[in-house]
């Protein structure tokens, strides 16, 4: 008898979130994969097919933008992972060590970065690289390499990689907190058979804890791939809508943002704009997808 | 104990390293804050010295306050945060309750389709989500934005919080349904004040990123009566590049909030990543 009454309590417990998360985030997903079919002529909305991606994709105008964007954003997501994540590492293991003093006080300071925002992340740096305000190359001089100094930002060739490690310095937290936390669960025992074999130091490091902290990198590798290729607010803050100079800084975000809001004469079209939103969202699930099946089940875990 | 693990060499070596990495994290922020109290002349001629009576100046401070309407951005910000926080612990609790509490037909697929937001971007349906916010007439309204946050943050909301409802002792459940309770009560008054700490835990994960953010002000909320304190700062310092006291002032204003929330909530903040929430 019981069983047959229908839990109205059920339903009124999920009912918000559910409504609140289909009609804002699901639904605008699909209709924007959708909007992407559509195209506006006379004001009118027409179904024109796969057309946005052909002409986003072969169109000289627009594919020349379009693989310049997708080729910075995975230049952006190299340095990331070239960079961030060892660096996050190296100072979870410095961080982890027993009976290190500070410990606390470094983790808190190390992250400060991370909390502040784009917009003043972006400018703080764009000043301390400005020839105009000199700080950068007084820094260089007094380390003696004041020849080395460029205006870094300016530069088609350094710009992008000088804003991909800008925003490693901001985001180095992340990977360090999540190494450390991973770091800390590995249990004593299994480092001091490791001493009894001889195993110490640097070498305990590479041979015992770097193999039991390869899922959290796994995840850390697909958080950063996530955030890159929907990464805006840096290079938006920093170099304008139009990511320049000439473009070098544009990676898919600022794309995306020119194309549906318009920039200087050209007008912004939400279907153009649809159809790299769609594209973004196609190389985050593959990249998620590459994660969740290729990696993450062949990773061995280990039972601590 | 092996001689590796207490050698002096080595904690004087990583103390080297941690206090350089420290020094290239806080030296941008420190600055621009101290440069943000000098005259314009002191800017430039000695930029990493600290103000002094001689050089100490507010000037900018002023024209940030003349020109700009920083209280106003900040009382959007404080609203929008507050009020997205507070839906995303309600509505993501009660979720998390209905999954963690109840077995019913579609509980696991339920789980899963609010769990597919946490690695989906909700910026990927943005022309979309602009245009239902035109039809219904929200935009540049404060209640977009709190509708799009609270969209962003549920996904993950359900997925610790429901971990955390499961550890929940069924007992004493089952002895408040003896005594009588509704189950509206044993969630209100039972289960909430238990996972107090969890809730605190998504509250501080959620806070960084939508008080930073710049995307979805500048998209739903750009008139001047529903900008952001992040917004209002990234428009204001584009109109006043040349001048270098406002925009040092309005970076070190914009600063000066996350440094003292970072500050009150740090300790929470890192338990928070650290206990694996993020699994």
């Amino acid at each position: 008898m019981q069983r047959a009454r229908i839990r109205w309590h059920i339903a009124v417990f999920l009912a918000p979130a559910v409504l609140v998360y289909t009609a804002i985030m699901i639904f605008p997903l699909f209709n924007t994969l959708r909007l992407a079919l559509y195209s506006e002529v006379d004001q009118t909305r027409i179904f024109v097919g796969l057309d946005n991606f052909r002409t986003l994709f072969f169109d000289p105008i627009w594919s020349e933008q379009f693989w310049n964007a997708l080729g910075n954003n995975f230049w952006f997501f190299i340095v990331h992972m070239l960079v961030q994540n060892p660096i996050g590492v190296a100072l979870a293991a410095i961080l982890s060590h027993p009976r290190l003093r500070f410990a606390a006080l470094y983790r808190s300071a190390i992250f400060i970065p991370t909390i502040l925002s784009f917009v003043i992340v972006g400018f703080a740096w764009k000043l301390i690289l400005s020839p105009i305000w000199g700080i950068a190359p007084s820094m260089l001089e007094f380390i003696g390499l004041k020849s080395l100094f460029q205006p870094w930002l300016g530069k088609e060739e350094y710009a992008l990689t000088t804003l991909a490690l800008i925003s490693v310095w901001q985001f180095v937290g992340i990977p360090m907190m999540l190494i450390y936390a991973a770091l800390l669960s590995i249990p004593e025992e299994i480092l001091e058979a490791g001493e009894v074999d001889g195993i110490t130091g640097i070498s305990a490091f590479w041979k015992i804890k770097l193999p039991l902290i390869l899922p959290s990198i796994g995840i850390i590798s697909i958080l950063t791939f996530v955030g890159n290729f929907n990464a805006f607010d840096l290079i938006y803050a920093s170099q304008g809508a139009l990511a320049g100079p000439d473009f070098s800084t544009d990676i898919l975000g600022t794309f995306l943002y020119r194309t549906f809001f318009g920039f200087q004469l050209q007008l912004g079209d939400p279907h153009m704009g649809s159809a790299i939103a769609s594209g973004m969202f196609a190389i985050i699930l593959i990249g998620v997808c590459i994660y969740l099946f290729g990696i993450q089940t062949r990773m061995r875990r280990y039972q601590m | 104990m092996n001689k590796a693990r207490k050698n002096p060499f080595n904690t004087l070596a990583m103390h080297g390293a941690l206090i350089l990495y420290t020094l290239i994290a806080l030296f941008p922020v420190f600055v621009i804050l101290i440069n943000s109290f000098k005259d314009r002349k002191a800017i430039f001629r000695e930029p990493l010295a600290l103000p002094d009576a001689e050089t100490f100046s507010m000037i900018g401070y002023q024209t940030v306050m003349k020109q700009g309407d920083f209280f106003l951005y900040f009382q959007n910000s404080l609203i929008v945060t507050v009020a997205s926080l507070f839906f995303v612990l309600l509505f993501g609790a009660m979720a998390a309750f209905a999954l963690a509490e109840y077995r019913f037909k579609g509980n696991t697929l339920m789980g899963l389709y609010l769990a597919l937001g946490i690695m989906i971007p909700i910026r990927i349906g943005t022309v979309a989500i602009l245009e239902m916010m035109v039809a219904s007439g929200l935009v540049n309204t404060l209640w977009a934005l709190i509708l799009v946050y609270t969209a962003q943050g549920l996904p993950l909301a359900v997925f610790i919080l429901s971990e955390f409802m499961r550890q929940v002792s069924d007992d004493l459940k089952n002895a408040a349904r003896v005594d009588g309770l509704s189950e509206y009560a044993i969630f209100f008054r039972l289960v909430l004040p238990l996972v107090r700490p969890a809730m605190a835990t998504v509250a501080v994960f959620n806070m960084i990123p939508i008080w930073n953010d710049l995307w979805f002000p500048l998209i739903l909320a750009p008139a001047e009566e529903t900008k952001t304190l992040t917004l209002g700062s990234q428009v204001f310092i584009g109109q006043f590049v040349t001048d270098w006291n406002a925009v040092l002032s309005a970076l070190s204003m914009a600063i000066l909030p996350v440094l003292i929330l970072y500050v009150i909530f740090s300790r929470q903040l890192i338990r928070g990543i650290t206990s694996g929430a993020v699994k």
